[in-house]
């Protein structure tokens, strides 16, 4: 019982962690139709920013909550300075191309916001734990638990629900969903298509860097951080089905958990069973458990 | 028959500079050979991928038959001691192009970003395997003693030099007839217009899986070579997901333009890294990535293109996906 | 046609040979100097407390020997007469690009030997290599008793004893020190290092201490993961009293940052054989009573251990780098000194330039003072070094406001290891006989 409880919620963790950095990548997809690789580019530079940012803070003699500004903050400046950036000096250019090239090109940008952050922040590692150690520890379940990451699943509510909000409670929500149907119709209501495309992939990478930010004071923050970070969000995307929110928080509860059994265990299986499932999803129903309902065109 | 192949003209100056590269190889120092060797042996793993990306397909998880090949030889030297060429080549290829056949019977029914998706998902697996088990090695790998040729031993890296050209060669050769024969030329056919294909009374499925098994046979073959020619394979430089996409990475870099073309393109990344290491470390990344950038935008045909357009301005550039050669003799 | 273009693919090449032969045949400043390539993490996870370290050590005692300076018994100048060349790699990046990046050290830019190496997985697949090229490689750091036992190398000497004697040293600190322990699990890298150190940590507490019960579960979470939030809930649920854990790079510092929040080392014995490193990096963070290692009479454990070329080394490299010599600073320099000893030996021994034939036949079975202990190249036919390790408790000390290690006992190096021509499972498994502490 007390093994089944933890084990819940060592996954409940994991996905929530899962689910913030995967919501951004699956948004993207939906919108545009892009499996943006450059997305654990985001991921690296808003944990390296805000790590940054909270260690000098803490030598500068802020106070220790003072961290969890920091982290919204830099995630914001790292989503909408490479958002924009990228979306309109590269992305843009490239929408006619096959969906492969544009991965291919996302690849490109992945690679150089890797080796960017090597130069920008040097090669050592950081560590932010200044806001874990604020907020201490809780005992659940007969174990003590760092409070800090527990706020990661009331964080990843947080945005599940601002999503759900945005997309069918508002104007915005509207037109996006629109986009997603049917992109030419969009155009041809007067939708600014263009407009929509800017500002959903500055959205999903700021949603990106905040995965990486909050996530920074629970790790080591190190060269190589977004590598593995992008093929498990890829796993959650196509498990859940590439496009849909909701898919993307099945996804990760399910990567989650399937993990922490793992670990718990069967220590070996800890990453082969997350790409098991998702081969077996792409088999099954290679549109995903969720798939966005689709207007489709022959 | 031999007069009809070597007819074809990207064959016959296939194997007159692979001969002359063979030659040359006598004079080059060790380190040189050594980048060449991994160049070439890449090129073939390239070559599988530029077969199935002239039919629209583009694989994300080729590192699969590439590290299978690579653990290949390892397994083989660990349970059994063999060091042979011919049985480490030999046992590459079986499980490599089993495991594609397999795997292929899935894959071919899928298409653009599942295709991409799925073979990330299967080559993850592997990856998640080998990382995990500590009787595969885990992180560390295994080394790979120095191949011998049918017991003998040689004391320079020349004649596994010398295998690796003939390997590349033969797969040259191969897969330009392949392409020249009646399922080669579907290949363009289905990236054009699948259901026409269907209509002509062809299986794509088929013929897709068939690209699909031959790619997979040359990928593990490379990833063979290299395990010889490096002496050491692990799972992080072999099976992870940025071997997969180095691969594709030189495929558009090389461009699809002929069945050269990868070696040139692999031989040049593998200098370029030898020499980016040495001057700027933690530029490596940034010189790919802006590589392959440029490549997407400027030069949508590879280094290949540049090539054919620095020495053949006299003649009309042909359609886009067509081999020239192949389409010319044929 | 088509012949330009492939000309032009051979030109690439032809350009590459050209090039490779003027480099291969510039001059280096021929008889006097000795070009060493010095190999450790220099980016990622490591570097920070391992791999920045220890090429430290090694670049300071390196120009000390080369200018003269180091106390006795190194006063004399140079390396068996020769200036030694330094050249510094970086190790990350895997074990397969360790092999290419060790070719091009030998045979683009020509070393004539090569120091260092930090990862056990870096010294596992850089030996045959070392073999095949016939180059002189002293590897400092790494720990994996694989390396010797299984193959004879004639180029390869560690200068690092192996994981053995840092687990057997570990279960009698636990048995003398913290008495009984009830039951002990451990969370260690899924390598050979990590693995390694966890399979002999467990028989030799089964041999020392047998009423001990071990684990079922013990965790092996990847090398730099990074993030141990459900590792760590395994072990909390566990009712063992001692975690044994060989993290020595990035990974036991943030390890010991997500376990300390959560109340990990208050409810549990924790024993680190190789983050030492941690201490210095983390201070007040680090968690006091924790029983740490270095893996032999380095860093923190001899900071305040008197002798003239301990105290030297201390404040000299305090002096240039502004920081305490950490365990590695100690390792990287012992494997300098293993090389300075051997190379004076073989000039003396022959009245000529040393050269790698020469220099290995002195380092075999040689016996050598490094910083702040003996040591001697014992097992593997004489290229696998031995000497004490010590383990003691980290505490705080705040006459200095710094960290400190307290309750510290040396374990000599013929109690721990075993004789020559055993294999270490095989010893561990007969109990330890010949065993003299």
């Amino acid at each position: 019982m007390q093994t089944a409880l933890t084990i819940l919620l060592d996954g409940l963790v994991y996905a929530s962690y899962l689910f913030i950095v995967s919501v951004g990548l699956t948004i993207v997809f939906g919108v545009m139709k892009i499996l943006n690789v450059a997305h654990g580019g985001f991921y690296a530079w808003g944990a390296y920013s805000a790590a940054y940012a909270i260690g000098l803070a803490s030598e500068l003699g802020f106070p220790d909550w003072f961290g969890f500004i920091l982290i919204g903050l830099s995630s914001a400046l790292v989503g909408v300075v490479l958002g924009l950036l990228i979306e309109r000096a590269i992305l843009r250019k490239l929408y006619e191309h096959e969906e492969v090239i544009i991965i291919l090109a996302t690849f490109g940008l992945f690679l150089i916001l890797e080796d960017l952050i090597l130069i920008v922040f040097g090669v050592n590692p950081y560590f932010a734990y200044q806001p874990m150690v604020f907020l201490g520890s809780v005992e659940l379940g007969g174990i003590f638990r760092d409070v800090y990451s527990l706020t990661l699943v009331g964080l990843a509510a947080l945005v599940a629900l601002a999503c759900w909000y945005a997309l069918n409670r508002t104007k915005w929500g509207k037109i996006l969903t629109t986009v997603i149907h049917d992109r030419e119709i969009s155009l041809a209501i007067g939708i600014n298509v263009n407009a929509v495309f800017v500002w959903t992939f500055v959205a999903s990478a700021t949603l990106g860097a905040l995965g990486g930010a909050y996530i920074s004071p629970t790790v080591s923050v190190a060269p190589g951080i977004g590598i593995d970070v992008i093929v498990l969000s890829f796993a959650v995307v196509v498990i859940g089905g590439m496009g849909s929110i909701p898919g993307a928080l099945i996804g990760a509860l399910m990567v989650g958990v399937l993990r922490a059994v793992a670990v718990h265990k069967f220590p070996e299986f800890e990453l082969f069973v997350i790409f098991a499932v998702m081969a077996a999803v792409l088999m099954v129903r290679p549109e995903g458990l969720f798939a966005p309902a689709k207007a489709r065109r022959i | 028959m031999i007069r009809s192949v070597f007819s074809d003209k990207t064959i016959l100056w296939a194997f007159v500079g692979f001969a002359i590269l063979s030659l040359i190889g006598t004079l080059l120092p060790n380190w040189v050979l050594n980048n060449a060797m991994f160049g070439l042996a890449r090129g073939l793993a390239v070559l599988g991928l530029l077969l199935m990306w002239r039919t629209g397909l583009i694989s994300f998880g080729h590192a699969l038959y590439f590290g299978l090949g690579a653990y290949a030889v390892a397994m083989l030297e660990k349970f059994t001691g063999t060091t042979d060429i011919f049985l480490r080549l030999l046992a590459a290829l079986i499980v490599a192009g089993g495991v594609g056949f397999v795997i292929g019977l899935v894959l071919r029914h899928y298409r653009g970003i599942f295709f991409a998706m799925l073979s990330l998902a299967f080559s993850m697996v592997l990856y998640g395997v080998l990382v995990k088990t500590e009787a595969l090695g885990s992180t560390d790998g295994f080394s790979v003693s120095q191949t011998t040729f049918l017991g003998w031993r040689p004391s320079s890296k020349y004649p596994l030099f010398l295998s690796i050209i003939a390997i590349c060669l033969l797969a040259t050769i191969g897969v330009q007839l392949y392409l020249r024969s009646a399922l080669g030329h579907l290949t363009t056919s289905v990236r054009d217009n699948e259901i026409r294909v269907e209509y002509l009374g062809y299986s794509v499925a088929r013929a897709v899986h068939v690209k699909y098994v031959i790619s997979c046979a040359l990928a593990g073959v490379a990833g063979a070579l290299i395990a010889m020619a490096l002496g050491q394979v692990d799972p992080d430089s072999m099976v992870n997901w940025t071997v997969s996409g180095e691969l594709v990475f030189i495929t558009i870099m090389s461009g699809p333009g002929s069945v050269v073309a990868p070696f040139i393109g692999a031989i040049t990344f593998e200098f370029l890294r030898t020499f980016a290491f040495e001057w700027a470390p933690h530029a490596w990344q940034l010189i790919v990535g802006g590589t392959l950038l440029g490549i997407i935008f400027f030069l949508p045909e590879g280094l290949w293109s540049l090539i054919r357009r620095l020495w053949t301005k006299k003649e009309r550039r042909r359609d886009r996906y067509t081999s020239s050669a192949g389409a010319r003799s044929a | 046609m088509r012949d330009n273009m492939f000309g032009n693919g051979l030109r690439v090449v032809a350009l590459g040979a050209v090039a490779g032969v003027t480099a291969l045949a510039s001059p280096s400043p021929a008889d006097t100097s000795f070009k060493v390539a010095v190999v450790s993490f220099l980016t990622g996870p490591a570097a920070g407390p391992f791999g920045v370290p220890g090429r430290n050590g090694a670049e300071l005692v390196i120009d000390a020997i080369n200018g003269g300076t180091m106390p006795a018994p190194y006063e004399t100048a140079g390396f068996g007469g020769l200036q030694l060349e330094a050249i510094f790699a970086d190790e990350s990046g895997g074990n397969a690009k360790q092999v290419a990046e060790y070719r091009n050290l030998v045979e683009k830019q020509g070393v004539d030997a090569v120091l260092g190496y930090i990862s056990s997985g870096s010294c596992m697949s850089v030996a045959p290599v070392a073999e095949e090229l016939q180059t002189l490689t002293v590897m400092s750091v790494c720990g994996t008793p694989r390396l010797f036992e299984g193959s004879d190398w004639n180029y390869t000497f560690r200068t690092q004893a192996h994981a053995v004697g840092d687990s057997v040293a570990a279960a009698l600190y636990i048995r003398d020190q913290l008495g009984d322990v009830s039951s002990y699990s451990g969370i260690n890298q899924n390598y050979a290092w990590g693995q390694d150190s966890w399979k002999f940590f467990d028989i030799a507490m089964q041999k020392l201490s047998p009423e001990s019960r071990a684990s079922d579960n013990p965790q092996f979470p990847k090398l730099f993961a990074g993030q141990y939030g459900t590792e760590i809930s395994t072990l909390l649920l566990e009712d063992s009293e001692l975690v044994h854990s060989s993290f020595w790079d990035g990974d036991i510092e943030a390890f010991v940052l997500q376990a300390s929040v959560r109340g990990f080392f208050d409810k549990k014995k924790f024993i680190s054989v190789a983050g030492a490193s941690a201490i210095d990096n983390l201070g007040k963070r680090f968690p006091t009573g924790t029983v740490i290692g270095t893996r032999g009479e380095f860093g923190i454990i001899v900071r305040n251990q008197e002798g003239e070329l301990n105290e030297w080394f201390i404040n000299a490299y305090r002096e240039r780098y502004g920081v305490y010599p950490l365990e590695s600073s100690y390792q990287y320099a012992q494997s300098v000194l293993a090389l300075k000893a051997a190379m004076d030996k073989a000039a003396a021994e022959s009245g000529e330039v040393p050269n790698t034939d020469r220099i290995i036949g002195a380092m075999t079975g040689l016996d050598f003072v490094s910083i702040a202990g003996d040591v001697s190249f014992a097992l593997g036919n004489g290229h696998q070094a031995i000497h004490p390790v010590s383990y003691g408790v980290t505490a705080w000390d705040d006459g200095k406001d710094e960290p400190t290690v307290v309750d510290v006992r040396v374990y000599p190096a013929n109690c721990i290891l075993p004789p020559a021509g055993q294999l270490s499972e095989d010893w561990l498994e007969a109990g330890m006989p010949g065993s003299d502490c």
